[in-house]
C-alpha cells in the first residue's frame, strides 16, 4: 500500500463535503466523543470496539445482536432490532467502521459486517461518524472489489453526505441519506 | 395523442423540435444545464491516465454480454435465485406489467414507491399500475418535479433538466402539501423533498427498482445513486421489486471495477457517485424480505440480432451522449417523443420499437453525425455509424429515393457528370449575373431548396468548374 | 512527389476555388499534382443519407479511377474520412499531406488578414486533424489566428440534416456566426466546404461577419485578398 493512500483518501472525501477528521489511534476516543457530543442518542451497530465507545457521554442505542459474538458494552442494554422510526428521532446519530476505502474516490464501503450494522442504521440518522484505519483503504475502486472478504453481502458505497444533482445540473448536499457525514481517519 | 409505448415517437422531430425551439426559456435552461455537466465531466475524465483503456475493455465486456446472453441470463438467474430471490421473465411490456402488478396485489398494497429506473419508464410501468389502482410514487427528485408536474422526462438523468430552479420552486408552492419556503436555493428545495418523502418511506410495503449491472456470477444488482431515496426504498419495503433489461448483466463481479469508475465520471461528472448499493437476494434482518427480479427482454433479443446495431444494448444509460449533443441541445428531451431522448435515444427507441412505429423513421436523421457523443461514450457506442446503419435499412421518402438514384446514376459515368456540371453552370448563369453584387449567393429559392434559403443563402455553381479550370490550365 | 487530387463533386461544381488552391499549393512546393478524370463523388453523401447501394457504386468507381496512385490528397475532411473508411485508398486530408508525408509547416504563403479557423466535425473527432491546420496558418506571414470561441461545436450542416432539421440546424449555425462574429476575424476558415456552404450561407445575412474561405485559399495566397 502507498503511504499517500489515506491522504489521498481524506483529500477526494473533503471535495465531496464530508467532514473530515485526523486522529491517532490514542486520540480517537476523544475525537468521537467531541464529533457526537451533540448527540440525542447514538446508534450502535453489533461489533463496535469497546474503546470507540468508552469516552461517549451521550445516550447509546444498541442494534440487534452480533455477527461478531455480543456487543458487550454496560453502558445501555442491547435492542434487538431498531425500528426506522428510532432512527429517524431528532438528532440521532450512527457510529460505524468500515470494510475498505477507496482513495481514488474518496469513498468508504460497507458490508454489514462487524462494528457496521444492518444497511438502515447508516441510512436514516441524519449524522454518520465513520471511523476510516489506514490499513482500511486501497487505491481504486477495482482494488475495492478485490478487498471485500464476501461480495455478496449487502453493499453501500458511501462518497460524501446525501446529494443531488437534479437542479440545473449542481451537485447539492442533503437529501434522503445523512446529510452530515464525518470521517475519522486513523493513522 | 396516444401512443402504443413511451419509447415510440409520437410526431416526427422535425415538428417536435421546430415547437420546442420556440421555448426561450427550455433553452437557456438547457444551454446552461448541458454546459455546467460536460465541463464537470471533462475535469473529471482527464483525471484518469488510463480512460481509453477503460472504454475498450468495458465496450469488450458489453459485447461478450451480448453474445452470451442467454447463457449469462441462466448463470444470473440460477445465483439470485439461489441468495432467495424470486426471478420472472417478461416478453414484452405488457408482460412485465402485468406481472409487477400481480406482485404488488399479492402484498395487498395501494401504493409504491419507486427508485428512478429507465426500463421502469420504458414499459410505462406508471400506467399500468395507475390504471390498476396503485400509486406509484417517484421517490428521484427530479422524477417527482416531472410527476408533480404531470409532464414527461426530458432527459435519461436529470428528467427536470428542463425546468430551472424558480420554476421548481413555484411547482412545488403549488403541489407539494406543507411547502412555503420563499428561497428557490437547490439546497432548500432538496430539504423540501425529503420531508415531503420521508413519512413515505417510513410507511411503505413495496418498492419498485430498476438496476445500473446485474452480476450472473453472484446474482448481484447494483443501484447507482446520489439522494438515498433508493437507499430508503431497498431497505425499508419488505417487498422490493426489480425490473431489470436483460442486457443490464455483467459476466463477473469483478467487472463491476471498471464500470463503477466509467459510469459516475460519464453521467453526473462525480468520481464517484454518493451511494452506490450492491445486493445479493435477500438478507435475513437487513432489507427486504421479499425480492423479485423481472428480466425484460421487450426488443432486446431482436435487436441483438443486428450485427451493427446491437452495440446499442452497452448502453449503461449515462446520459453522457445527451450532454454533448447540439441537436439535443437545442431541442430538447421532449422532441424525441421517448424516454430515451438525444443519440442514444435515436438508436435504441427505433430498434427497440422498429422504425415503423410512429415517427421512429425520423429519429436516426436526428444528427448532424458530428461524433461528439461517440467521443464520450464510456462504451465506445459508435453512435454515427449506427445512425446511418438505421437511415440504410429504415423507410424513406419515394420523392427522396428517386433524387437520390438519379444523382448517383449521373455522377457514376464521366462523361454524363461532366455534362451535368456543364448544365448546372449554364443554367445558373443568370442567377450568378443578378446576385453577383451580394456575393454571388441565392437569398430565396423554390421548394425543396426553400428548407435550406429559409435559413442560409445558397451557393450557386461556378462559372468554371474545376475540371474545366483544369482541362484550361494543365492540358492545353 | 507525384500527387493525385480528389477534388470532391462538390467543389468541382460549386467551390472550384479549393481545388484550384490545392493544385498552386502542391505545385509551389515542387510536386506533380495529376487530376483522375472519372472521379466524381465519394459516396458519402448517398452513405449518410440512407443509400447504402448508390454509395458503394461511388465508392467503388472512386477506387478505379485513383487505382495505381499512391498519394492522393482532398481539400474536404468529410470526403477523405467517408474514404478512408469504405474504401482502401491511400487518402490524406490537405493539412495530413503537408505536414505528415511532405513534412512542410511554411507553404510560403502571405495573407495579411485576421482569421479564425473553425475546425469541422470530421477533421476534429474522425480524422483528428487535431491543430495541424491551424499550425499551417500560423505559418502564413501577416495572419493573425484568433481563437474560435466554442469551436469544437457542431455549425449545424450534417448533410441532409440542413434541409430535414432545418430549424435546428438554423439554431446550432446561428450559434456558430454569433461565435465567429465576436472574434472579430476578416475571415472565418474551415477545411470543409460544405460546412463552410452552411456557415457562410447563414454570415452572408449578418452585417460585420467574417467572409467564409476554405484554408486551402489562404495556403495559395500571396498577397492580400482582392
Amino acid at each position: 500500500m502507498s503511504p499517500d493512500l489515506p491522504l489521498l483518501f481524506a483529500e477526494r472525501a473533503g471535495d465531496y463535503r464530508a467532514g473530515i477528521h485526523h486522529c491517532t489511534a490514542a486520540e480517537l476516543r476523544e475525537v468521537l466523543a467531541r464529533l457526537l457530543s451533540a448527540a440525542s442518542r447514538v446508534v450502535i451497530p453489533p461489533g463496535l470496539p469497546q474503546e470507540w465507545i468508552d469516552g461517549l457521554t451521550v445516550p447509546l442505542l444498541l442494534d440487534g445482536a452480533s455477527p461478531a459474538g455480543p456487543a458487550g458494552s454496560g453502558a445501555a442494554a442491547p435492542i434487538t432490532g431498531l425500528t426506522a422510526a428510532d432512527l429517524d428521532a431528532p438528532g440521532v446519530s450512527v457510529l460505524t467502521g468500515c470494510a475498505v476505502a477507496i482513495a481514488e474516490t474518496g469513498t468508504i464501503v460497507l458490508d454489514a459486517g462487524a462494528g457496521q450494522g444492518r444497511r438502515l442504521l447508516t441510512l436514516v440518522p441524519d449524522h454518520h461518524v465513520c471511523v476510516v484505519r489506514d490499513a482500511q483503504v486501497v487505491a481504486d475502486v477495482p482494488d475495492m472489489i478485490t478487498a471485500l472478504p464476501d461480495p455478496t453481502r449487502p453493499l453501500t458505497m458511501i462518497s460524501g453526505p446525501s446529494a443531488t444533482s437534479d437542479i440545473e445540473l449542481n451537485r447539492v448536499e442533503g437529501v434522503h441519506g445523512p446529510r452530515r457525514l464525518d470521517i475519522v481517519c486513523v493513522h | 395523442m396516444s401512443r402504443e409505448l413511451p419509447i415510440v415517437a409520437g410526431e416526427a422531430f422535425a415538428e417536435a423540435a421546430r415547437r420546442e425551439l420556440g421555448d426561450a426559456q427550455l433553452r437557456a435552461n438547457l444551454g446552461r444545464a448541458t454546459r455546467t455537466i460536460r465541463d464537470k465531466r471533462a475535469r473529471v475524465v482527464a483525471e484518469v491516465p488510463d480512460w481509453e483503456a477503460l472504454r475498450d475493455r468495458a465496450a469488450a465486456v458489453k459485447d461478450d454480454v451480448i453474445a452470451r446472453l442467454p447463457k449469462l441470463l441462466t448463470q444470473f438467474e440460477q445465483a439470485v435465485t439461489a441468495a432467495g430471490a424470486t426471478v420472472h421473465h417478461a416478453r414484452d411490456a405488457a408482460q412485465a406489467n402485468a406481472i409487477v402488478t400481480e406482485l404488488v396485489r399479492a402484498e395487498q398494497a395501494d401504493q409504491v414507491v419507486k427508485i428512478k429506473s429507465m426500463a421502469t419508464q420504458e414499459i410505462g410501468l406508471n400506467e399500468a399500475l395507475e390504471a390498476a389502482g396503485i400509486t406509484p410514487i417517484e421517490t428521484d427528485l427530479a422524477e417527482l418535479i416531472v410527476q408533480l408536474a404531470d409532464d414527461t422526462p426530458s432527459h435519461i438523468l436529470v428528467p427536470a433538466i428542463h425546468y430551472n430552479r424558480s420554476q421548481i420552486r413555484e411547482l412545488f408552492a403549488r403541489r407539494m402539501p406543507g411547502f412555503t419556503a420563499a428561497s428557490d436555493e437547490p439546497a432548500v428545495l432538496a430539504g423540501a423533498a425529503r420531508e415531503y418523502l420521508r413519512r413515505t418511506f417510513l410507511a411503505a410495503k413495496v418498492a419498485v427498482c430498476g438496476a445500473n449491472f446485474a452480476v450472473a456470477e453472484t446474482g448481484s444488482l447494483v443501484i447507482v445513486e446520489s439522494e438515498g431515496n433508493g437507499r430508503m426504498c431497498l431497505t425499508l419495503p419488505e417487498t422490493l421489486i426489480a425490473v431489470v433489461g436483460v442486457e443490464k448483466l455483467l459476466p463477473r463481479f469483478a467487472d463491476l471495477g471498471d464500470f463503477l469508475r466509467l459510469l459516475p465520471r460519464s453521467s453526473t461528472g462525480e468520481r464517484m457517485n454518493p451511494y452506490t448499493s450492491i445486493f445479493t437476494g435477500v438478507t435475513p434482518g437487513d432489507g427486504p424480505r421479499r425480492l423479485h427480479v423481472v428480466l425484460l427482454d421487450n426488443g432486446r433479443t431482436t435487436v441483438a440480432q443486428d450485427p451493427v446495431g446491437r452495440a446499442a444494448l452497452r448502453c449503461i444509460r449515462c446520459s453522457a451522449c445527451l450532454n454533448v449533443c447540439p441537436v439535443y441541445e437545442r431541442a430538447g428531451g421532449h422532441a424525441y417523443g421517448s424516454v430515451y431522448p438525444g443519440p442514444i435515444g435515436a438508436i435504441l427507441s427505433p430498434q427497440l420499437t422498429g422504425q415503423d412505429a410512429g415517427f421512429n423513421r425520423t429519429l436516426p436523421y436526428a444528427s448532424t453525425l458530428c461524433g461528439a457523443c461517440y467521443d464520450v461514450c464510456p462504451v465506445k457506442i459508435n453512435i454515427p455509424e449506427i445512425l446511418i446503419h438505421l437511415r440504410q435499412t429504415g423507410p424513406k421518402p419515394a420523392a427522396e429515393r428517386a433524387a437520390m438514384a438519379s444523382l448517383s446514376w449521373v455522377m457514376r459515368d464521366r462523361r454524363r457528370w461532366r455534362l451535368a456540371l456543364r448544365a448546372a453552370r449554364t443554367g445558373s448563369a443568370p442567377l450568378r449575373a443578378l446576385t453577383r453584387r451580394r456575393g454571388g449567393t441565392l437569398h430565396r429559392a423554390p421548394w425543396p431548396l426553400s428548407a435550406w434559403t429559409r435559413h442560409r443563402d445558397a451557393p450557386l455553381p461556378a462559372a468554371e468548374t474545376f475540371r474545366d479550370w483544369w482541362r484550361r490550365t494543365h492540358e492545353s | 512527389m507525384r500527387i493525385a487530387l480528389f477534388v470532391t463533386c462538390l467543389n468541382d461544381a460549386l467551390f472550384p476555388r479549393a481545388g484550384i488552391a490545392t493544385v498552386t499549393v502542391l505545385e509551389r512546393l515542387g510536386h506533380t499534382v495529376s487530376f483522375p478524370q472519372a472521379q466524381s463523388c465519394c459516396g458519402q453523401m448517398h452513405a449518410n443519407t440512407g443509400y447504402a447501394a448508390p454509395a458503394r457504386t461511388l465508392e467503388r468507381l472512386t477506387e478505379q479511377a485513383f487505382a495505381g496512385h499512391d498519394v492522393i490528397v482532398s481539400p474536404s475532411g468529410s470526403c477523405v474520412a467517408h474514404l478512408r473508411a469504405h474504401t482502401s485508398l491511400p487518402v490524406y486530408e490537405l493539412s495530413e499531406l503537408l505536414i505528415d508525408v511532405l513534412g512542410v509547416t511554411d507553404v510560403g504563403a502571405t495573407f495579411p488578414h485576421r482569421v479564425t479557423y473553425h475546425p469541422t466535425c470530421h477533421g476534429l473527432r474522425v480524422l483528428r486533424l487535431a491543430d495541424r491546420p491551424e499550425t499551417l496558418l500560423r505559418a502564413v506571414r501577416g495572419l493573425e489566428l484568433i481563437d474560435l470561441p466554442e469551436a469544437d461545436q457542431c455549425c449545424g450542416f450534417g448533410g441532409t440534416f440542413a434541409l430535414k432539421n432545418s430549424d435546428v440546424s438554423a439554431a446550432m449555425v446561428t450559434d456558430k456566426c454569433r461565435n465567429a462574429t465576436a472574434t472579430g476575424a476578416d475571415y472565418l476558415a474551415a477545411a470543409d466546404n460544405s460546412c463552410l456552404s452552411h456557415i457562410g450561407g447563414a454570415l452572408a445575412r449578418h452585417p460585420a461577419a467574417p467572409t467564409p474561405i476554405h484554408y486551402a485559399e489562404i495556403l495559395a495566397s500571396t498577397g492580400p485578398a482582392s
